[in-house]
């Protein structure tokens, strides 16, 4: 055990002997070579089919309504609300690790990024899919913005939902913006070394003519810093509103004033999950170890062992604030989530949510990828659960017995949940295969030839 | 027989610190009018070619204040004012619930100046610049970096400064055309 323990000089975040030239060559490559990979196929030609699933349920639904799901009263949010909040918590990972993990100056961060925050704008994406579709006509989702309109009314700016669209519009903004800024000096790696004309002139146009000039990185690293500094407060914020969508109700089991950070911790884990998901297999497939090193795949364990005992002791106020507040609805509400109809779900939440992170603690299980792998599949499968336990259980059985109500997903549900998936995996594979998927130009700022000694100092 | 107007003259060189004691030495020469190129940011280059003017962070904090009040102002103007409803008994005007969006909307609009003012002050998109007609300069985005000394600036000369930016020992210099 200690000769194998780990230790952070052994794992660099680079792995020795890269130059300007190879990095730019091995990361570009991937995305400019003719050859596509056999094992991409497979996998695009999955996800589509996925995809097919959940153009086909929102074919339907659009026809019939949103009768074909499951939901009901008194479960009128069901599938579609769990979803939503468990993509947007997906996305939480990417911006924190472009953002927060930038201002702290966590240099390991640089190789993930750009990737994480590709995961960030597919996941608000799909989570963006499911309100949407809940209205039934989505056709009038204007209707959600405040805009003069002949009907002569204007949105309730007392609401949660309305916060809610605010924020998460403004996350999706923010975050396209962010990852396109971080995009433009590679474009131009891409079209200087690109040997196609039809590649030379469309990634010509979205470099918009960069040509590293000094005077631009000044200013680019200023706005890059800024942004980074501006969607730190912001990813906080969203999930934060979404919490709020919740716990501004009065339902025994949302309103409660821990959602907050609770769903904001709760988010970090569930994204750090699925980045480990996306980046064990890319790394493999794609030969990358070099550059996503053991040391990021330790780094994001951890993580992911703190939030997840973070949200851990969320679930221990939980019931604890059941008990002491002597509210006989909030007593029955613990009580039902344990043992109730839905018990089997509470348990499998508190198997995957608070007893597997666990095993991260130990050094052996954090350096084996294929662990780490299973775990992180656990973990989003667990916060999934975390959502279904909040949402059904409440609703399902509120204040009064003559209102209780059973409540399971339809098919349809299913599809479109596993559509989204199919969504999700599709816009990665066609972004691992058209824009690099690891930020050149920041990658060549931690070889030590990027240091530049300052004036006054002896060469 | 005159020859034909330059854009500048482009020096070569191969690490980022023989750039950076370039450029250094060129602004000690006399020179303004010049720029350097590299494949990543460098700090200690914009200080060296006398670049230190950056309006953006203004920008953003007034595009951050133009949202908050903007924020604000929808919240209240439309609850209290053109379309009053009693929610819960709440006063019209009840801002912590205004706060939110308030919030969003500021975020909103620094970072749209951000990335927007960004692009505008470097001049972005601009689909045409002189420099790309060398040749060598597809590099400047792979791992070479380059200095070019422009011939609008006064103290341009093409043999003076040609010679000047050979001393610094570069790989190449070239002539920048049009």
């Amino acid at each position: 055990m200690s000769t194998e323990e780990y230790k952070a000089e052994e794992h660099p975040v680079i792995e020795p002997g890269y130059t300007f030239g190879s990095i730019t060559e091995k990361i570009s490559s991937i995305v400019l070579t003719k050859k596509t990979p056999l094992g991409w196929f497979i996998g695009f030609g999955i996800a589509f089919m996925l995809l097919m699933g959940l153009i086909f349920t929102i074919g339907l639904l659009l026809f019939v309504g949103v009768g074909i799901w499951g939901i009901m009263i008194p479960v009128g949010w069901g599938f579609d609300i769990i979803n939503f909040v468990w993509w947007i918590g997906i996305g939480h990972a990417g911006t924190l690790i472009s953002a927060i993990l930038l201002l702290l100056r966590q240099e390991w961060r640089t190789s993930i990024n750009r990737f994480a925050e590709a995961m960030t704008l597919f996941a608000v994406a799909c989570a963006g899919l499911y309100p949407l579709l809940h209205m039934g006509r989505p056709w009038l989702a204007y209707w959600l913005f405040p805009y003069p309109n002949t009907m002569a009314i204007w949105p309730n700016f007392k609401s949660p939902l309305v916060w809610d669209v605010f924020a998460v519009s403004t996350y999706a903004t923010v975050s396209a913006m962010f990852w396109f800024v971080g995009l433009i000096p590679d474009l131009a790696t891409l079209r200087d070394r690109s040997t196609n004309r039809v590649g030379r002139i469309i990634y010509g146009m979205l470099a918009m003519g960069w040509r590293g000039s000094t005077k631009h990185w000044h200013r680019y690293e200023t706005a890059y810093l800024l942004l980074a500094g501006l969607s730190t407060p912001l990813v906080v914020s969203v999930h934060t509103i979404v919490s709020f969508d919740f716990a501004v109700g009065i339902i025994p089991g949302w309103h409660a004033t821990i959602f907050p950070p609770y769903f904001v911790a709760g988010a970090i884990y569930a994204g750090f999950a699925m980045v480990l998901t996306l980046a064990i297999p890319i790394r493999a497939v794609y030969g990358l170890q070099d550059f996503i090193t053991m040391r990021h795949l330790q780094n994001m364990a951890k993580i992911m062992l703190a939030t997840g005992l973070l949200v851990a002791y969320g679930y221990m106020m939980e019931t604890f604030t059941a008990w002491y507040s002597g509210n006989e609805y909030e007593k029955f509400m613990i009580w039902n989530r344990m043992t109730g109809p839905y018990r089997n779900m509470y348990w499998a939440l508190i198997f995957c949510n608070v007893l597997t992170p666990n095993l991260l603690w130990f050094p052996k299980i954090r350096n084996n990828t294929i662990f780490l792998f299973i775990i992180s599949i656990i973990v989003s499968i667990g916060m999934w659960l975390e959502r279904y336990v909040i949402i059904v259980v409440s609703l399902s059985r509120d204040f009064l017995p003559s209102s209780w109500g059973q409540y399971h997903g339809s098919p349809f549900d299913w599809t479109m949940f596993i559509g989204t998936i199919g969504l999700f995996l599709t816009l990665l594979f066609l972004f691992v295969r058209v824009l690099p998927m690891i930020s050149i130009f920041e990658m060549r700022t931690l070889l030590p030839e990027a240091e530049v000694k300052h004036e006054g100092e002896a060469s | 027989m005159k020859k034909h107007a330059i854009y500048g003259l482009m020096a070569e060189f191969d690490d980022a610190n023989s750039l950076v004691e370039a450029a250094r030495k060129a602004y000690e020469e006399g020179y303004r009018k010049m720029d350097a190129y590299s494949p990543f940011p460098i700090e200690a280059l914009s200080e060296a070619i006398g670049f230190h003017k950056n309006r953006l962070p203004l920008l953003v904090l007034l595009g951050g204040i133009f949202g908050c009040l903007g924020g604000y102002s929808l919240c209240y103007w439309v609850s209290a004012i053109d379309y009053p409803i009693n929610v819960g008994g709440k006063p019209y005007h009840s801002w912590p619930s205004f706060i939110p969006v308030t919030f969003e909307t500021t975020i909103l609009l620094a970072a749209l100046t951000a990335v927007l003012g960004m692009l505008a002050l470097n001049g972005l998109p601009e689909p045409y610049h002189p420099v790309f007609n060398v040749k060598r300069f597809a590099l400047a985005s792979r791992d070479r970096f380059f200095l070019c000394i422009e011939s609008t600036d006064p103290k341009f000369d093409r043999d003076t400064t040609w010679r000047f930016l050979d001393q610094q020992q570069p790989r190449f210099v070239s002539e920048v055309d049009y």
